[in-house]
């Protein structure tokens, strides 16, 4: 099939590739573990799933904020992304 | 008793899977791969990196575009949603002929098409032939809101005023009728006041159907283009464009493909955000009182 009018880049394919692995090992974790609605730093109780999006949108945000306001490397903002979500889905 | 555990049922919604799929992931997947290109045409795109993001970003017609897109929101949902409340409030209960005709009298503006209703009020507030406009102009109200920002204003947020209150109304109604007599009997052995009743009663009741019409008025007047693109054209000047016609006037217009769809995204995810938070406000609204 001719998929050149989704016009795919090497590191669109990379992040999207990276998103899909992430819910799969979510599914798998919630197969091994189910969750359980926490309370954390985070004003409401959330399950997994809720921090993982939290994180993630968290994530964009930084990104973007990063280019509005930098002119430093995107890596940066990865990093700060990174630690953002890996915070929020064991403290949040 | 031990519970059956059986997940064959996922099996079933493997269709709704495929449609989103192809209706919403695979468009989005492709704005994305947009976002970081030049396009030319088919087959002739040039990677780009965050240069669109940060054109996006740096831009201040959008930043403008945004912050009407802000108030209006609000002002809508501001208007709509106690007015809504107050409608659902005063609608008569039960089955009767006045019930079944209010019901349909609300219901019309939801039943018009949305350029449609642009075309009405474009032509309702027309000063020479339009009913609105001719009015105002009888009692000496120089009312024009194609030259007048605050005209423009106050007529596209009355239209929209006028278009969608009906679909809170109905949604609050709804959720007045779930309600059982018993809880009206309860309260008026207890001597409740109205404000008590509809504050502690009422209220709460409703709150599944607010949580709907708070988040489907937001993102709907968040994304709002017809109604305002036929009435003012985003005029004048461009007090009234918004981020869609905004972001039309970039796609189309202009033909810039791989900066509407980095503004789509910025877009996108500033809907998601407000979503989000209005949802869990609401929803955590009465969690406490519930315990």
């Amino acid at each position: 099939m001719d998929m050149d009018w989704m016009a795919w880049t090497t590191p669109t394919a990379i992040f999207f590739l990276c998103i899909a692995l992430m819910l799969a090992a979510m599914t798998a974790w919630e197969v091994v573990s189910p969750t359980v609605e926490a309370k954390g730093f985070l004003p409401m109780r959330t399950t997994r799933g809720d921090r993982l999006f939290i994180g993630l949108l968290g994530s964009a945000f930084i990104h973007l904020g990063w280019l509005a306001t930098t002119d430093l490397s995107l890596w940066g903002a990865l990093a700060v992304s990174l630690v953002w979500t890996a915070v929020v889905i064991r403290f949040g | 008793m031990d519970k059956v555990q059986d997940n064959r049922a996922w099996f079933l919604i493997i269709p709704v899977f495929l449609i989103v799929a192809f209706s919403a992931v695979v468009p989005l997947m492709t704005v994305v791969n947009y976002s970081v290109q030049e396009i030319f045409g088919p087959g002739q795109t040039f990677f780009v990196g965050t240069e669109w993001f940060e054109a996006v970003l740096a831009d201040d017609r959008l930043h403008d575009a945004l912050v009407r897109q802000i108030i209006y929101s609000l002002a809508v949902l501001l208007i709509e949603i106690p007015l809504g409340i107050l409608i659902a409030l005063g609608m008569p209960g039960g089955r009767s002929a006045r019930t079944s005709l209010t019901l349909v009298l609300l219901a019309l503006p939801l039943l018009i098409p949305f350029n449609v209703v642009g075309t009405i009020w474009q032509i309702f507030g027309r000063g020479d032939i339009g009913l609105l406009g001719a009015t105002f102009r009888a009692i000496g109200i120089d009312y024009n809101y194609t030259s007048n920002s605050a005209h423009a204003w106050i007529t596209v947020l009355v239209m929209d005023v006028w278009h969608w209150t009906s679909l809170v109304a109905l949604l609050c109604y709804a959720g007045l009728q779930s309600i059982p007599p018993a809880f009206y009997q309860a309260a008026k052995i207890d001597g409740a006041s109205k404000w008590a009743v509809f504050r502690y009663i009422q209220l709460p009741k409703m709150r599944g159907v607010l949580i709907i019409a708070v988040l489907l008025r937001f993102m709907d007047s968040f994304m709002i283009y017809t109604e305002p693109f036929v009435l003012t054209g985003g005029g004048p000047g461009n007090s009234t464009t918004f981020l869609s016609q905004y972001l039309t006037q970039m796609a189309v217009g202009q033909f810039d493909i791989g900066k509407a769809a980095a503004f789509s995204i910025v877009y996108f995810l500033i809907v998601l955000l407000f979503s989000f938070v209005f949802y869990t406000i609401i929803t955590r609204t009465g969690e406490g009182e519930r315990k």
